[in-house]
Parts: C-alpha cells; structure tokens; sequence
C-alpha cells in the first residue's frame, strides 16, 4: 500500500473555544444556530485577540438547519467581531460535520493556501426547523402561483386537517426508516455488547469530565453562554447502580434473543451547542506568539452499506481507522490518547470488539490479523459525548481541541517526544471520519 | 447616571426650582474627559505664597505651553470681563513656607478664587512635604495645607475640587502628568485629597515626547476583574489612551469579559487570580504580547457579614481574591522579565479599607491591607523603575452599588462634597494617569476617588 504524501506542512491547532452544551429545550431553547455559532465565535476572538482581523476562512455547519440558514457562517461572521472580509461556507457532513471542517480548514493551511482560519460546528434541537409535509407545500406553492385572489382561495380551499401536521426532524435514517438508536441497537445485539459495558463507558465519560472541568482544563477552552457555565448534561456523581436502574430503550429488531441494553444514559442525548477551533500555520501563530497545542497529521473518511451490506449504521470508523493507520505507517497501539465520539457507549464498544476480531479483520477490514486492542486508560480522558452531550455538528471541534490540549500537556510534561491521540466519529448515513494529531 | 433618579430630577427644570425652594443639596453635572479636550476650559490663576516658591515656574511653563491665559493677580480682569469673571482653576504655590504666619498669604490668594471658581473648577495648593521639614513651626505650616484643602473641598461648589499636592525637594520639574490631571477633567471626582510627588527616592524617567492624547500609546495592560463594573471601563480607557489591554477574570464570567476583550481589541484569559497557578499563567499569557507594562490589581469580591456572624470561610475569600492573590502576582512580577522596566502596579483599594465600614470588617481589612502592600512595594520596585499607587473609589455607580437598599446608596450618593456617586471611569482614569510613563515620581501613594466622601473624610 502507499504511504502517505508528504504533505508541504501541518496545520497547527491554536486553540479552541466552545459554549458549554446543553440539552434540548432547556438553557438554550430561544437561542439559534446563529446566535450559538457567533457567541461561540466571538469568545475565540477575544481569547486570542482577533478582533478585526481577517483569517482565511471560517468554516461551519449545522445538520439541523433552517433553509434561510443557506449562509450560516457567513452570517455569523459578520455578526460577530471578526472583520466582514474573512470567508466562510458551510459543510455538512450528519455528525462528522466539524471533523470534516477542521480537515478542510487543515487541508488549504498545509497547501499554503491560506494561513490561519476557523473549523467549526453548531446545532441545535431546540430551534429546529419544522416544515411543512409535502401535500401542504403543495397546495401553498399552488396558491403561491395562483394569479387572483380567487385564485389563492380555491387553491387553499383544498385543505384538509391532516395535511396541516407539522413535519419536525427525526433523528432516523430515509432509507430504512430507523432510529439511529434503533441501527445501534442491532449493532451491539450483534457483537453482544453488554448493558454493564456500557453503563462503565457512561459513569467513565461523566467522571472524566466532571475531573476535567475540576482541574479548570476548560477555562481555555470554553466561554459561559446564556447563564450556562458547564455542560449541563454532566452528570458527576453517575454510578453504575444508578445507571442499572434505567429502563432499557430501542430494542434490537432481528434479535429475539437479545436483551435490549441501550438507555438514555448510555446513549447521547438531544443537545444544543457550537464548538470552535483555530488552526494556522506555524508562522501564523509564531508572529502573533500563539501558542502551539498540536498538529493535524492525517484525517480518512470512510462510508459503508448499511442500507444492503449487513453492515452497522455507525461502523465506518471501524474501516477508516485501519486505512490511516497503515497510509500513516502506524498501529492501533501507537497513540497516547483515543477519542471516540460516544455516539452510543455500545457503538464504540462494538467498533473495539469487530478490531479484535479475526474474521472481521480478515473478511471486512481486509487484514491479515486483527488490528487489536489498546489501553483504555487513554480512552476519552477528559470525558465524551455520553457527559458532555452531543450538538451534531459540534462534537468534531468539541474534540479536536481537547486531544489537542491533552497532547499539548503531555508532551511539556515528557519533554521532546511525540505525542500523539486520534479521533474516532461515527455518522448518520453510515459514514465516520478520523484523524490523527501530534504534538 | 440615569439610575441616579435622584440626580435627574434636580437637574430637570422644574426639579431645579423645587430642589433650589426647599433646599434640597444642588447635584453639579460634572465635567468628564474626552479626547482632545483642552487641559483647562477658561483662564488660570496662579498664585504665590513666598519668594522660595519652587514650583510656580513649572506652572506657568505648562499652562502657556497649552495655551493657557495665566493671571498672577487673583482679582484680575479676565478676557474683557471683570475682575469676578469665571476661571477654570486657581493654582497657588505654597512652597517655601516657614512658619504658619505664612498661611495668610495663601488664604488672601485663595479667597477670591474660591468666589471665581467656575462650575467643574480646579483649585491645586503644592505644597512642600511636611516630613522633610525638621523645625517644628516649618512643618506645622507645610501640614496646615492638608486641613485647610479639605475644608475648602466642602465648600467648593458646581463640582469644583480643591486638592493638594506636596512636592519633594528637588521633585520640581518631575511634576507635569500630575499637574494635568489635577487640572483636567480627568480628576472631576478626585475632590479635598493629597498626593505626594517624588517621595520614594531614586525613581527616574522623563515626560519628554509624551503625546498627552494618548500617553500608554505602545504599552502592554493587564486588568483583572475587567469583566464587568469598574474594571470594564477601566481596560477602555487605557485602550482610548492607547494600550493593549488583556483583560483577566474568572472563567464564569467569561461571556462578558469577552465582550469586553473584544471591545478594546485586546485579548481575554479566564483565570481565578487565587488559583496557584495564576501568576504564572498571567505572565505566560503576556508573553504573547511581548511582554507587560501595567497591571491592574481590580479584580475583588466583598462578603459583608457582621463580625459577629463572620466564619473562617468568607473571611478567606476576601482575603485571598482582595489581598493573597494581588500579593502573589506582584511576587512574580518583580521576579520575571515578562514585566518591563519602567513598569505600573495600580491597585485598588476602598474608603472602606480607610474608614472602615459596618458588616465590612473582612472587606475593611483587606482594602487597608492592599495599602500596606503599596507602602512595602514602593521601594522594592524603584530599582526597576517601576512604581505602585492604589486607587481608594468611594461610592461609584455600578451593578454592585444600585442593588443596596435605596436609604444606604442615597447616603452614599449624597453625603461627600459632589453629591453625588461617581462613574467607573473617574476611577479609570486616576489608574489610567498612575499607569503613564511620565507619571515615574508617583510611587506608593493611595488616592481617594470619592468625591470627598464624608466618611472618614
Ligand atoms: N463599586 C464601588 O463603589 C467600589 C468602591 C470601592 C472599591 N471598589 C473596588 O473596585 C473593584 C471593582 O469593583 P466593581 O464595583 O467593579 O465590582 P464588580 O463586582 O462589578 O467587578 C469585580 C470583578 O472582579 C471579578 N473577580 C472576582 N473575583 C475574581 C477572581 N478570583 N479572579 C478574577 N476575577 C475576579 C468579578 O468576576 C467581577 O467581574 C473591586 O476591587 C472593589 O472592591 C468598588
């Protein structure tokens, strides 16, 4: 296989800032993307002194998006205070979102196109568009069209009650009709994914992050937004006791024999939140004496047939890690951190189990043995989506900022050697991207 | 201040007849500083008290070169008008006194000015410093100034302030960052006070090519507590006068210290100055801006309980967010290069720290502790030429001040030569002079900015 092409050189990791998350329809119901995203931009300006300035992009996006939203960074940005001359556009990419702008943003600073810029994501389920099913967009299109007043009368006058029903977004999948819940239920039935291992995965995130939030690792990282400090999902006194109490939901179709294991503890919850990061070249930041956290090395996507080929709808990463790593010359065990999105404790516990599996390795994954396993001391240190909560499009730059600042303070604590985490996030659709940092 | 309902409502039309009626105290609008504002708005009186006077020269030498019309005669016409037409200020050289016969020559000076004194006035008596004086007759005159200043303080009207400065020997020509703030509306609630000039020796600079419109022009800043209140307004103000300001406060309030950052094109660092690691973190941070030349000690908390009620806990973290914390970073300061020679420490005090204040006994002693710091640390920076001066801010109009109970903030408010409470910028702006280059003889001195506020007056 080839290795990787050298890149000309690496985007560096400047810093970050986030608004803490919060679940759906609480701290932040009357707030929109906008809102959340220019907040979240405006704190990252004031941490590093950027008002005014103009970078070489911002890019952004939001899975649950309203159709005047078609400019949603650019409008955030002129609101906020960086200065109106710094582009931006919108990607999305389900919860891979702002992984893949940090890849994007990464990509054009290691091609020396541009210099500095911002990667970045936000959602919200509180101020979620609702639309309008399709037999009333019809007859108001109809009526749109209609010439005279009688016109726009008979048009609507072929309204029934029913067709008045709002559609609101679903959290399910077009071509199975799904929950995605429901797609990592069989998942974990599958690969017999225990309640128990997934309730530790739960009360880890939560502690980890209850550990980090105690030892201030966030007070660079975050800004308070609308009276929230910390991410109000936290949950630091979780137990598993307590966790065992939970009713289990989405039982796994196709399954008779299994238990329905999943709960909305092990699972993310609805959440709203924006997450920011700065990347730039190495000169960017020397000239400015910003500091370096670490560098994005690498990044694969990968995708899978969930629809036809017997496949997990959130099992991609499992194909796109074995790629980098071998594109990269590297191990599943070479990394002092792991981050994998939490999109369901049983998800990433199924992904470990399929890495250490033979057959899997051999007939999916396309090696010779398995890929193995790894130290789960290093797994998501400073917490995850189970603790933090999971804005989609957010969780990418929620993360890649806080491996970057855990590399960054390992590597003052052991000097000169590379250090190096890697990030996992899987996607609605059947996608995932990973990447790999260094410092 | 449209919260000063009072305020308003005397200064309105019909609140002015009703208030003149039933003699309700007139509440002056004070002159406040903008931008290219002449130093002084009308003519000067500048008088002297003995033949030895030191200082008239520098005077007169200052307020010609801004275009100044300086009258030696006290019952002089001004500008075609007569001789009790309005003077924007009077200034009487009062050194060289050498015995408080002398005191006489100073009264017949300043009584047609306190009659001239034009709203927002400024009335300056220098003086020589009483500590320097051996003969007992010498010092009781040069400490009779202090006692008479006050006193006139309390009567100046329409926002006029009588200060004092004491100059040391051979200080003279070192006066001039000093002179123009007294003069100008930068000091509009400093009223009835004393500042000594050049009594720490051994400091050194110079006020040669100041640009007076912007004299932090290229200076680094740090504010803590610049979230909200006073210290917002103070990280504005050393932007208007031309610094980089990195504006410090907890990590809670960290939505409106962006707000702030971003206002004065500075930069944010959510940081508890109590935690271990503050004062490394701060200077670490200042590295990104090649190093500091102020730092703003503004960040405090009160706690009030009765001292009857107080515990170990509250106690503590007046202290430390108050005191401990500014002791701290002052520590690392004088220790690191990050913070540049010819350096500012301004830290701020309270009335409270000097009057003292019922329910304030953790607040009271950790205000007056932040005095004592000043003292200790005034000499231990001259080697840097460096300088450290505490603000003391009586009542000022902010968030914490209009949620007290309507009886104690009309107190506030009323009882001290302005009648009124002052704005987060007349405390801005005393900082923001202590912080000047040219401000070098000004070490180790705490100055009230309370509008000559009764207490402990
Ligand atoms: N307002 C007045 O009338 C008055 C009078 C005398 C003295 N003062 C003094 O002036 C200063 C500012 O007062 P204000 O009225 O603006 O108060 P304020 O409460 O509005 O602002 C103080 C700021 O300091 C911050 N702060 C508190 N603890 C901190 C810590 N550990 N680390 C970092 N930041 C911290 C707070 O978050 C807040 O933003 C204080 O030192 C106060 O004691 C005020």
């Amino acid at each position: 296989m080839p290795s990787a092409s050298p890149l000309p050189r690496r985007a560096a990791i400047v810093g970050a800032n986030r608004i803490p998350f919060a679940r759906s329809n609480g701290a932040y119901a009357r707030a929109s993307n906008q809102d959340m995203l220019t907040s979240a931009l405006d704190g990252l300006v004031a941490r590093f002194g950027l008002a005014g300035e103009r970078l070489g992009e911002v890019v952004s996006g939001a899975v649950l998006k309203h159709s005047r939203d078609f400019n949603l960074t650019r409008e955030a940005v002129l609101g906020s205070r960086l200065s109106a001359a710094t582009p931006t556009y919108d990607l999305q990419q389900a919860c891979g979102t702002s992984l893949q702008t940090t890849l994007q943003v990464a990509n054009k600073i290691a091609l020396g196109q541009i210099e500095s810029g911002v990667a970045s994501g936000v959602d919200t389920t509180s101020d979620a568009p609702i639309e309008v099913n399709d037999d009333l967009r019809r007859v108001l299109l109809a009526a749109n069209r209609a010439k005279s007043t009688a016109g726009v009368l008979k048009a609507l006058g072929g309204l029934r009650p029913g067709q008045i029903v709002p559609e609101i977004p679903a959290n399910r999948e077009p071509r199975t009709g799904m929950a995605m819940g429901e797609h990592a239920a069989q998942t974990a039935a599958a690969w017999g994914i225990s309640r128990t291992a997934q309730d530790e995965i739960t009360v880890a995130s939560h502690r980890h992050l209850a550990e980090a939030y105690d030892r201030g690792f966030f007070d660079d990282l975050m800004t308070p937004y609308l009276g929230l400090t910390k991410d109000n999902n936290l949950r630091a006194d979780s137990t598993l006791e307590g966790l065992a109490k939970l009713k289990p939901v989405f039982r796994p179709k196709g399954y008779p024999d299994s238990e329905a294991t999943m709960t909305a503890a092990n699972s993310t919850p609805l959440t709203d939140g924006a997450a920011t990061v700065l990347l730039a070249s190495d000169e960017w930041a020397a000239e400015r004496n910003l500091p370096v956290l670490a560098h994005f090395v690498d990044a694969e996507t990968a995708a899978v047939d969930y629809v036809h080929g017997d496949e997990g709808l959130l099992m991609a990463p499992t194909y796109a890690v074995p790629r980098l790593l071998e594109r990269q010359g590297l191990t599943l065990q070479d990394f002092d951190f792991y981050e994998f999105h939490e999109a369901f404790a049983s998800t990433i516990l199924a992904t470990f189990a399929a890495w250490e599996d033979p057959k899997f390795c051999k007939e999916r994954l396309g090696l010779d043995g398995p890929l193995g396993t790894f130290d789960k001391s290093k797994l998501n240190v400073a917490g995850s989506s189970l603790a933090t909560g999971h804005p989609f499009a957010a969780t990418g730059a929620r993360i890649v900022p806080t491996l970057a600042k855990l590399l960054a303070e390992k590597s003052a604590q052991e000097g000169s050697d590379t250090v190096r985490g890697l990030i996992s996030i899987c996607a609605a659709g059947g996608q995932g991207v990973v990447a790999i940092l260094e410092a | 201040m449209s919260n000063d309902w009072y305020s308003d409502f005397v200064n309105s039309g019909v609140g002015r007849s009703i208030a003149g009626t039933v003699g309700l105290p007139p509440v002056p609008r004070l002159r406040r500083y903008e931008p290219g504002q002449p130093l002084l708005s009308g003519a000067a009186l500048l008088g002297t008290a003995t033949a030895d006077g030191r200082v008239a020269k520098v005077v007169r030498s200052l307020l010609t070169d801004v275009g100044v019309e300086v009258h030696d005669d006290p019952h002089a016409a001004i500008g075609g008008g007569s001789s009790t037409s309005k003077v924007a200020a009077g200034i009487v050289d009062a050194t060289g006194l050498s015995s408080p016969s002398d005191l006489a020559e100073v009264q017949a000076f300043l009584t047609p000015v306190m009659r001239r004194i034009g709203p927002s006035g400024r009335i300056l008596v220098i003086g020589d410093v009483p500590g320097e004086a051996t003969s007992p007759a010498v010092r009781a005159a040069r400490r009779s100034l202090e006692g008479l200043v006050r006193s006139a303080g309390k009567e100046a009207r329409y926002g006029a302030t009588v200060n004092l400065l004491h100059v040391a020997d051979g200080a003279e020509n070192d006066l001039e960052s000093t002179l123009r703030f007294f003069l100008s509306s930068r000091s509009a609630f400093v009223d009835g006070q004393r500042l000594d000039v050049g009594t720490v020796p051994g400091f050194s600079g110079s006020s040669q090519g100041v640009d007076w419109d912007r004299p932090l022009a290229g200076r680094t800043a740090v504010v803590t507590g610049a979230a909200r209140g006073i210290g917002a307004t103070v990280a504005k103000t050393l932007r208007r006068d031309g610094a980089t300001v990195i504006c410090v406060d907890v990590p809670a309030a960290g939505d409106a210290l962006a707000r702030t950052a971003n206002d004065v094109g500075g930069s944010a660092l959510q940081l508890d100055i109590t935690a271990d690691h503050a004062p490394a973190t701060l200077l670490d941070h200042a590295g990104r801006h090649g190093g500091l030349d102020i730092v703003v000690h503004n960040a405090g908390i009160t706690r009030d309980k009765l001292l009857a009620n107080q515990d170990r806990d509250r106690w503590n973290s007046v202290i430390d967010v108050n005191l401990n914390a500014q002791l701290a970073i002052n520590d690392a300061l004088l220790a690191s290069d990050v913070f540049h020679r010819g350096g500012r420490i301004v830290t701020v005090s309270s009335m409270a720290g000097i009057a003292g204040n019922r329910g304030q006994t953790a607040y009271g002693a950790s205000k007056a502790g932040v005095i004592g710091m000043v003292d200790a640390t005034a000499p231990l920076l001259v080697e840097k030429d460096a300088t450290i001066n505490a603000v003391a801010p009586g009542f000022i109009e902010t968030a914490m001040t209009a949620a007290m109970p309507v009886g104690t903030r009309e107190a506030g408010r009323r009882l001290s030569s302005m009648t009124q409470g002052g704005l987060p910028v007349d405390v801005a702006e005393t900082i923001a002079w202590f912080a000047q280059g040219a401000s070098y003889a000004v070490n180790g001195q705490v100055l009230r900015v309370d509008g000559q506020n009764f207490l402990g007056a």
